[in-house]
């Protein structure tokens, strides 16, 4: 956060080969903040590698600490402790304005003095780039962002999604060794951050850079991310590609904030052919391959299970699968799927999404008597 | 319906009522009045003369610079001490911008004259600044700031300077703080930051703060007659003693047009060259 007049910054040079290893490394990062007389360690022992051209989310609620993250990455924060690496280089205390990493700002920060052009251009004629090439380069990404007709507006004059692009643009056209990204799509209304996400997405294949991405929206990290970085309370709660993450939640938190998922209280009782038996609710019993590394026979555990996972039917259930009784308490009907709530007993519920194929109707109305069943490969104990 | 039509009419009324009666109507007696012959014996009549006009500006064109550049004067000092403060305020404030901003406005809580009087005080030949500094022998016995052209400026200075803070301070304060962390994003140093950046957004405001500096400066009496001894009039003196002394009305309201059409030219060059789009941009 202190910029300093004497160097320009280290723009890579034409033709070099990155060196191997990630792009982006973090090592026991610490961030705390001094509140009053409370310090509040935002950022509390993030281990990171981003790897090359890839397309990294930092995903989680608000104060988690992934923007804090970001900033350090970015140069705007210094970290109380550990190491910042771009490159291989140790950039800690670096300042911003020497750091070959760009960000795209949630309020897009565009210089609303400057043509569209002009914001484009601002970072190449920092770095004293020849006129000819800023004007080649500028145009070429701006065709890329497709606004090559609107180079000569002012932010102002244009809507908060070409405006998300110039800030995109802005930001690319530098060439840096990765581009940051804080929540860009936020300021969107919904289609056009669908849009846009198959649109960053594409810009990120055709450029090839690395993106590191901030969003709160798990839908987000899980449609464009190649990994995806949990985080909670300052730390990473899990760290893997999106299926991994969602079909894998290594942690309640997890669980409960990507997608929905069920987390159901149990005990786990005895291992018969390779799986565990759990019994959960009224006595009915589920059943998973693996525990987690501590616990035993007789440890209350969490299972989790997605709510498309869940068959629901009238008829007891045959097979290798949980099996647990339970009485529909909701119905919603959502067009594509239909949602149901089920009171299995001993104060939880289950929710169960079921597809509306053809020909398929309410399977159970409000108060009747089903059987949920899922197979035992979709659902994971976690410690309680 | 009819009723919601007339609505913004009807709120609107006041403010137009408010304008009429007080500054319309002025305005107007001003004109009829500059274009009288006569004394205030025998009474002013409305001859048309346009002479009037001639006559103040022959006689005085001197004082009219002269306010012109005492004004401009007061308002380059305005800006160069206004910015940093305002800046500093909107930056470094941290919890405590309203009581920086309250200490900017605490000397208007004293009257206008009062505040210009005691700087003749502090200023005086032998006062509490001058006194010690020539019994030190760091001045020399004759040295004297009142009654000079920079006392006057200075003291427009001091007496306007809240006016040229408080805009700029409104503009810097409203500014995304992302815009600058932007500019060092892409590789400005911290005096590429200020000139490329924060200077060329906050300069709506300083526009503002010329506008509310430059124009009372230039047309301020106080100071020049409390500061400025009797070789540096500028025209709001002249116009006060047409008025209160001479009873010359026909001539000081000429005068007065004369002001007033100096300034409005030169506030309206002034926002082309700047761009008065380009302020609009930036507030919306």
């Amino acid at each position: 956060m202190a910029p300093t007049s004497t160097t320009q910054p280290e723009a890579p040079a034409a033709g070099t080969v990155p060196a191997a290893g990630p792009a982006i490394s973090l090592d026991g990062v610490v961030k705390s903040f001094r509140t009053g007389s409370e310090t509040v360690r935002a950022v509390d022992g993030v281990d990171l590698e981003i790897e090359r051209g890839e397309f990294f989310s930092l995903l989680g609620p608000s104060g988690c600490g992934k923007t804090t993250t970001m900033r350090m990455i970015a140069g705007f924060e210094d970290p109380t402790e550990g190491v910042v690496r771009l490159d291989g280089r140790d950039v800690t205390g670096v300042a911003a304005n020497h750091r070959d990493v760009n960000m795209v700002f949630q309020s897009y920060a565009l210089f609303p003095h400057m043509s569209v052009a002009d914001n484009v251009a601002f970072g190449l004629r920092r770095k004293r780039v020849p006129k000819a090439e800023i004007t080649r380069r500028v145009g070429r990404m701006l065709d890329l962002v497709e606004l090559g007709h609107r180079a000569k507006h002012r932010p102002s004059q244009l809507s908060g999604g070409q405006q998300q692009r110039v800030a995109l643009a802005r930001a690319l056209v530098n060439e840096p060794s990765a581009l940051l990204l804080d929540e860009p799509l936020g300021a969107l209304d919904l289609k056009l951050r669908q849009s846009m996400q198959v649109e960053l997405k594409r810009i990120q294949r055709e450029v090839g850079i690395t993106f590191v991405y901030v969003t709160h929206d798990q839908g987000e990290a899980l449609t464009m991310s190649d990994r995806i970085a949990v985080m909670n309370n300052g730390v990473v709660e899990q760290l893997g590609a999106p299926a991994e993450i969602y079909e894998r939640p290594a942690t309640r938190f997890v669980a409960d904030f990507i997608g929905t998922s069920n987390l159901v209280r149990g005990v786990v009782r005895t291992n018969a052919g390779g799986l565990w038996k759990v019994e959960v609710a009224d006595g009915a019993t589920a059943l998973v391959a693996e525990l987690p590394g501590s616990v035993t026979t007789g440890a209350h555990i969490h299972l989790t299970v997605r709510p498309e996972k869940v068959r629901i039917g009238t008829e007891q259930p045959e097979g290798e699968a949980s099996r647990v009784p339970g009485t529909v308490t909701e119905t919603v009907y959502m067009g594509a799927a239909t949602h149901y709530q089920v009171d299995i007993g001993g104060g939880e519920e289950v929710t169960v999404y079921q597809q509306n194929a053809s020909g398929s109707t309410l399977v159970a109305e409000r108060g009747e008597r089903v059987w949920l069943s899922w197979p035992p490969e979709h659902s994971y104990a976690l410690p309680s | 319906m009819s009723n919601r039509k007339f609505t913004p009419y009807v709120l609107v009324l006041p403010a137009w009522v408010w304008l009429a009666l007080f500054f319309v109507v002025p305005i107007g007696g001003m004109l009829s009045l500059s274009l009288t012959t006569g004394n205030v014996v025998t009474g002013f009549q409305q001859t048309f003369e346009v002479g009037n006009y001639a006559a103040a500006v022959s006689t005085y064109w001197e004082q009219i610079l002269r306010s012109l550049l005492y004004g401009a004067c007061a308002t380059l000092v305005c800006i160069a001490l206004g910015y940093p403060m305002a800046y500093w305020i909107a930056f470094r404030g941290g919890a405590h911008k309203s009581t920086y901003l309250l200490l900017i406005l605490l000397p208007f809580f004293v009257s206008f004259v009062l505040r210009t009087i005691s700087w003749r005080f502090f200023l005086s030949d032998n006062g509490v600044v001058l006194g010690p500094l020539k019994d030190l022998g760091l001045l020399p016995e004759g040295f004297a700031v009142l009654n000079s052209a920079p006392a006057v400026v200075l003291g427009l200075a001091y007496n306007f300077l809240p006016f040229m803070v408080l805009p700029i301070y409104a503009v810097l304060e409203r500014m995304d703080p992302y815009l600058v962390e932007a500019a060092h994003d892409l590789y400005a140093d911290r005096v590429q930051a200020f000139v490329r950046v924060i200077l060329p957004v906050s300069l709506p405001g300083v526009f503002a703060g010329v506008l509310m500096t430059f124009i009372p400066t230039s047309a301020d009496y106080v100071n020049a007659s409390v500061l400025g001894g009797t070789h540096n009039t500028m025209i709001g003196n002249v116009i006060q003693t047409q008025y209160l002394v001479n009873n010359n009305y026909p001539i000081a309201a000429s005068i007065t047009f004369v002001l007033m059409g100096l300034l409005l030219v030169g506030i309206f060059s002034y926002a082309r060259a700047l761009g008065t789009e380009r302020v609009m941009e930036v507030h919306a």
